[in-house]
């Protein structure tokens, strides 16, 4: 089967297009279709994760969803792919959607695992509280896998780059400025992320929070009320309607654990909760827990993780 | 401007989550729904208030049964001039944005509005289809957005941060936290919801491309392991050789 992989080179290779690659590899022969100027070295070393070939189009430079899914669509065209992978990205949720109706494929979003043998595909529902089982009617099948659902794997082989002219056409969205985020690691992409919440009294206190994110090389986050009062930045509140993220490990200080919130974390593989009320109702939802003091546990946290580090 | 503001139900975000008729239905008893809080708090509010600086008409559509004509008039309640129910139900996100798309084309509004997504399928897909059904432009998870003349003003969200963006009218914009803030209705705004028009129109015939076909609930969690602050080197060696994370 040809599978046709949408990735987003613009900023380098990020880890979740590694996974959209790793995902389409174990459905059939594995096609990416890039844009952007990305060098031709870099985007050849997806042949490593199962790539035979790489298109590019170069002459799109935004992630403007018109053009983008004029160009996957002629990649289609091109390669006879029946299924198209995304990462469920930023740029997935608006071009992915589009595509679907262009190709009449279904399309399936949020996919956490690859098709079962009946070709259903589960996704996250219910903000995570729940899966879904997708089957798909159509033809042709788009799925936008959610990123850190599978890992990515070596399988060693090369791609070729291509130079590919999709006929994009104009962009009617005209770009005017991107405000870049203040954080080193953007939340939704980060394995480890330390997260506090209005346990911890003030603005004043997050050095602790920054300290032991730090330590960890993790991203920061922070509940709803924390970034509603401005202590804390708004693309940093997790939850419900905020940002839904599904690290490797979720540390929460602070934070009560209150549904909406965990709505957007639950997805976490290990949560950690330090919380001075034995009863709060994120230690149901915990792996880890201390009955304690931010102010007090989190600098010790730091220390242990800084000596860890020291000698691994 | 005619703005077209898409209103979902959700359940209440308090609800218990579970499935009947062998795990192939959501279990409805006891459950409360509400206006998809992305569609009541940003779109829906961020559409009122351009009304009221700009003049227009605010008009919400619905594809649902008769029961969603609680969460309508809520809508209503809140300032939107009337109402439009597609009478089917959403099967998938195609067929819904296919009923609003062909409502819409037949009726020409300058701006339409959806909500991030629904919180109960996560999906993001139903504005990316209505923009490419009428073939709009789209700009997906605005968090801010200004109207001058026949131009938008944007922020959104993007994969390298916030981007500010311009398009023309008419668009497709769906709404995220920052559009505008929660309004609660009054006394005045629940009378006036009764008797605000609210028009059913049959479905059109659209192919289901995709279906849920089962629901599963996710393996429940072993117990938490409590540890005192006194113990931060063994919750490190924990998370290193037992959670295999750090
Ligand atoms: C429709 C809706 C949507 C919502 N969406 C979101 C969302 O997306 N994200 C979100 O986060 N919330 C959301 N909320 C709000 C949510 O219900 C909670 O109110 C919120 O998560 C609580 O934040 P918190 O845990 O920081 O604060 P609190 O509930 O005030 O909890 C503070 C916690 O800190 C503990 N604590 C106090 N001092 C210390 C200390 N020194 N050391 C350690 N622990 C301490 C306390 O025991 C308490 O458990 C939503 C609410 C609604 C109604
Ligand atoms: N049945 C529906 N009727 C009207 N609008 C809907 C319906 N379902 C979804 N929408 C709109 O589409 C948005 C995104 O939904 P989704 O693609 O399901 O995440 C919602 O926030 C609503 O604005």
């Amino acid at each position: 089967m040809s599978v046709l992989v949408y990735i987003n080179s613009q900023n380098g290779l990020h880890k979740a297009a590694l996974e959209a690659v790793t995902y389409g590899k174990k459905l059939g022969e594995v096609t990416v279709i890039t844009n952007g100027q990305a060098d031709a070295s870099l985007l050849a070393s997806l042949g490593a994760y199962g790539a035979s070939k790489v298109l590019v189009d170069r002459s799109v430079q935004s992630d403007d969803d018109q053009q983008l899914s004029n160009v996957i669509s002629a990649a289609v065209t091109a390669t006879g792919a029946t299924t198209i992978v995304f990462s469920h990205d930023l740029i997935a949720k608006a071009v992915a959607p589009r595509l679907s109706v262009k190709l009449k494929a279904g399309l399936v979003s949020g996919a956490i695992a690859l098709p079962a043998a009946d070709g259903t595909v589960k996704v996250n529902v219910f903000s995570g509280k729940a899966f879904g089982v997708v089957k798909v009617n159509s033809a042709s099948r788009i799925i936008s896998l959610l990123p850190n659902s599978i890992q990515p794997e070596e399988v060693g082989g090369t791609a070729t780059v291509e130079d590919f002219n999709g006929q994009a056409g104009e962009a009617k969205v005209t770009l005017k400025n991107t405000i870049k985020p203040e954080g080193d690691i953007p939340l939704p992409e980060a394995e480890l992320v330390v997260s506090a919440g209005r346990g911890l009294k003030g603005p004043e206190n997050w050095g602790m929070v920054e300290d032991l994110a730090k330590a960890l090389g993790a991203a920061t986050a922070c509940s709803r009320p924390v970034a509603d009062i401005g202590w804390r930045p708004h693309h940093e509140h997790v939850g419900q309607t905020g940002v839904a993220i599904r690290p490797n490990l979720y540390i929460a200080a602070g934070i009560s654990g209150a549904i909406q919130h965990l709505a957007g974390v639950n997805g976490s593989k290990v949560i950690v909760v330090i919380n001075t009320d034995a009863e709060a109702p994120f230690f149901k939802a915990a792996d880890y827990g201390i009955v304690g003091d931010a102010f007090e546990v989190l600098p010790k946290l730091t220390e242990a993780v800084k000596k860890f580090k020291a000698s691994h | 401007m005619k703005i077209l503001v898409c209103i979902s139900k959700a359940p209440d975000t308090t609800s218990k989550i579970a499935f009947t008729d062998g795990n192939t239905k959501f279990d409805e008893n006891g459950v409360q729904y509400i206006v998809n809080p992305y569609d009541e708090w940003y779109a829906l509010v961020r559409a009122l208030e351009i009304k009221e600086t700009s003049g227009g008409q605010v008009t919400i559509i619905t594809v649902g049964s008769a029961a969603d004509e609680a969460i309508i008039r809520k809508a209503l309640a809140i300032g939107a001039d009337e109402a439009v129910r597609i009478d089917a139900d959403p099967k998938d996100a195609y067929y819904t944005a296919t009923q609003i798309a062909e409502y819409a084309k037949t009726n020409g509004f300058d701006l339409i509005l959806t909500g991030k997504e629904t919180i109960n399928y996560n999906g993001s897909q139903v504005a990316g289809m209505i923009a490419a059904s009428l073939d709009f432009p789209l700009v997906s998870l605005a968090s801010k957005l200004e109207v001058n003349g026949s131009t938008l003003t944007l922020e959104k969200e993007a994969t390298n941060g916030l981007q500010i963006v311009e398009v023309s009218l008419p668009a497709v914009v769906s709404c995220a936290k920052g559009m505008a803030e929660q309004r609660i209705p009054n006394m005045r705004g629940i009378m006036a919801a009764r008797t605000k028009p609210l028009t059913v129109i049959p479905a059109v015939a659209v192919e289901e491309m995709t279906s849920y076909v089962g629901y599963e609930m996710p393996a429940a969690k072993s117990a938490c392991k409590m540890l005192t602050a006194d113990q931060m080197d063994e919750l490190v060696s924990l998370l290193h050789n037992e959670a295999k994370v750090i």
